[in-house]
């Protein structure tokens, strides 16, 4: 199930439902993003100057493509249940406007073990990074400033291919 | 048939709008093609289209290469890499 909203949700409220619905699911693995409060560039720099300031964000925007957005997140759980025995799965992320700790997105995964079920919820939030039309703008006290793609998450993405790549040579 | 050109985050801030309606002859055959011509349309497409490094581009909501055919596209999206989750 897909679910692209404007609405705030309750990841809680949510997984309960998820568990319900999944009673011999022996693994079921989740994964929640927040909206942080403090901005994204000078993550990739902190390990190398930790003391370099950051800045605090009032709020968090989110423009999407509607349409494509649906079909990506489809896709990708296509994808998902093609490399993993899944029992089910679930994809709820927000777009409009949202302040730190507000949840933006939860991936539910469930399977008879807990190896395909924490594989797959780790490669659909490692795809929907890479692939989903998503667009994040950080509002803070020096005004608003779109965020930039992040090599690491390129990272994170392309290694799934080179697993695939794996798994067929064998 | 005019194709629905589709803008998102700072490129449609750039541009100034985030649709357009565009009837492209029959000698643009790709989205690289179509960029040139998008280019022409005014300064505002010239400087949110001239680094393609920055530009990712969808065909009727599949994302593709630069070098993708647009014959009987009825919708180009053009977007800087994604940033959700």
């Amino acid at each position: 199930m897909i679910r692209v909203q404007d609405d705030p949700f309750d990841p809680g409220a949510e997984l309960n439902t998820f568990l319900a619905r999944n009673p011999n699911s022996g693994g079921v693995a989740n994964f929640i993003g927040q909206v942080r409060d403090f901005n994204s560039p000078d993550i990739d720099n902190i390990k190398s100057s930790p003391s370099l300031p950051k800045e605090m964000i009032s709020s968090l925007e989110l423009e999407h493509y509607p349409g494509m957005t649906e079909k990506e997140l489809r896709r990708i759980c296509d994808d998902a249940k093609s490399r993993w025995p899944l029992d089910d799965m679930i994809v709820i992320h927000r777009y409009g406007v949202m302040t730190p700790g507000d949840p933006i997105v939860l991936v539910c995964t469930a399977a008879t073990h807990r190896g395909d079920a924490f594989a797959a919820c780790e490669f659909v939030m490692d795809w929907l990074k890479t692939h989903a039309p998503f667009w994040k703008r950080e509002h803070s006290s020096t005004g608003a400033s779109w965020v930039e793609a992040k090599a690491v998450d390129d990272d994170r993405s392309a290694r799934w291919n080179r697993s695939a790549t794996e798994s067929k040579n064998k | 048939m005019a194709t629905t050109v589709l803008y998102f985050a700072w490129i449609k801030e750039r541009i100034g709008t985030g649709e357009e309606h565009i009837e492209f002859s029959n000698d643009v055959s790709t989205v690289a093609d179509a960029i040139g011509v998008l280019k022409q349309m005014s300064p505002q497409h010239a400087d949110a289209l001239h680094d393609m490094t920055r530009v990712r581009v969808a065909v009727d909501q599949t994302h593709v290469s630069f070098n993708a055919s647009i014959k009987n596209a009825r919708e180009i999206a053009f977007f800087p890499p994604v940033t959700g989750g």
